[in-house]
């Protein structure tokens, strides 16, 4: 796959404006010895492949109507020294009711434990998307926003407040029209902050502030805890089973919550090489 | 009334959701919460789903789902 291997100074899509400090070498399929995990999460639509296409070098399907990422895919490329590990997942509205192909994103964001969560955002139909970032922001602080589709938001006379956002949320937002290029630099900066810890995030939380919901959810994170070997994110979890979420539910009855972790393979390459 | 009545063309504010389960969750995801307004903008030829303009995404919505949603224009 070396064919993929090549630096971003010398792609050819980026508008001549964008200036490349960063030493950024798409890997395409090499993933071994990762420094870092990057997944990509967002709704439906947003430009994730797109994104993933921008930093790997693949050619993972893109176009334009939601649902065509239907699993998780894998690429690689290597930033000032480190490697990472790039997820590219499908579409999602929430992490909470999720469809088949949402539930594969979903396992990976709770329980693949990856070190920087890019939610990839509709500028145009940012209201919607915060849903899903705030949802995000509720179980990991090492999060990146980024703000794509912002040349149709300009299109549309739609700006953002990017640095106000940033500060509501609590974490970097990056604005990007990634189709060509543009922001990509600035995303590559923010996932080496954020993976690197130089940026602690303080992301917004939403509290709950009953005592006794915190009681119950601490007692039962705990059993989760025992129970499922150290899962990650056991207060999601036991928020959703005291909400009655029959998808937790199911997952616990049939000892499946978390398989991400404990796979620890890349099903989707297994499974692509395997058609 | 129903959303399921609302008209084409027509806005009106979305008041609840009738259904406690993951159907309403999955509604409220599409960002369907009280006191967001809510547009017909098409119907389709059948005349099930119906496209309906909320935080300014367009989404179908079945009229079964439609029917769970409470509005007032
Ligand atoms: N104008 C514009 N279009 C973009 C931009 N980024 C992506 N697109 C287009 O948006 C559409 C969706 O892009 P994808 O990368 O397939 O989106 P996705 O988030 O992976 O979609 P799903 O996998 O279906 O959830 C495609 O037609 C892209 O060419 C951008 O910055 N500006
Ligand atoms: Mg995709």
């Amino acid at each position: 796959m070396s064919a993929h291997a090549e630096t971003l100074n010398q792609c050819g899509s980026c508008a001549s404006s964008c200036h490349h400090t960063a030493q950024l070498t798409k890997l395409g399929l090499k993933i071994r010895n990762w420094d870092y995990t990057v997944a990509l999460a967002g709704n439906p639509n947003t430009g994730k492949s797109t994104i993933f296409n921008q930093l790997t070098g693949l050619h993972q399907h893109v176009g334009n109507w939601a649902g065509k990422t239907v699993t998780r895919a894998e690429g690689a490329f290597t930033l000032n020294g480190k490697k990472y590990k790039l997820v590219d997942l499908p579409g999602t509205y929430s992490l909470l009711s999720t469809s088949v192909d949402e539930e594969i994103a979903r396992d990976f964001v709770l329980f693949g434990q990856p070190d920087v969560t890019v939610i990839v955002a509709d500028a145009t139909r940012l209201e919607r998307n915060l849903n899903l970032v705030l949802q995000v922001l509720e179980i990991t602080d090492r999060a990146v926003v980024a703000l794509n589709l912002i040349d149709e938001a300009e299109r549309n006379n739609l700006t953002v407040d990017e640095r106000a956002l940033a500060r509501d949320l609590g974490v970097p937002v990056v604005p990007m029209a990634a189709r060509r290029g543009a922001g990509v630099k600035e995303l590559l900066n923010a996932i080496e902050m954020v993976a690197s810890g130089q940026f602690s995030a303080r992301p917004h939380r939403i509290k709950y502030a009953d005592e006794r919901l915190e009681t119950a959810v601490e007692t039962l994170a705990e059993q989760l805890r025992v129970e499922f070997d150290n899962l990650p994110n056991a207060r999601w979890v036991a928020l959703r089973l005291l909400e009655g979420d029959e998808n937790i539910i199911n997952a616990i009855e049939t000892r499946t919550l978390g398989k991400v972790k404990e796979a620890g393979a890349f099903p989707s390459l297994v499974e692509s090489e395997a058609r | 009334m129903t959303l399921d009545k609302l008209k084409m063309g027509r806005t009106a504010v979305v008041t609840g959701v009738r259904n406690q389960s993951t159907e309403r969750r999955r509604l409220y995801d599409l960002g369907i919460t009280p006191g967001t307004p809510i547009e017909n903008v098409m119907p389709s030829p059948l005349g099930d789903p119906i496209a309906y303009r909320v935080r300014s995404a367009v989404i179908a919505l079945r009229r079964e789902q439609a029917q769970l949603i409470d509005v007032e224009e």
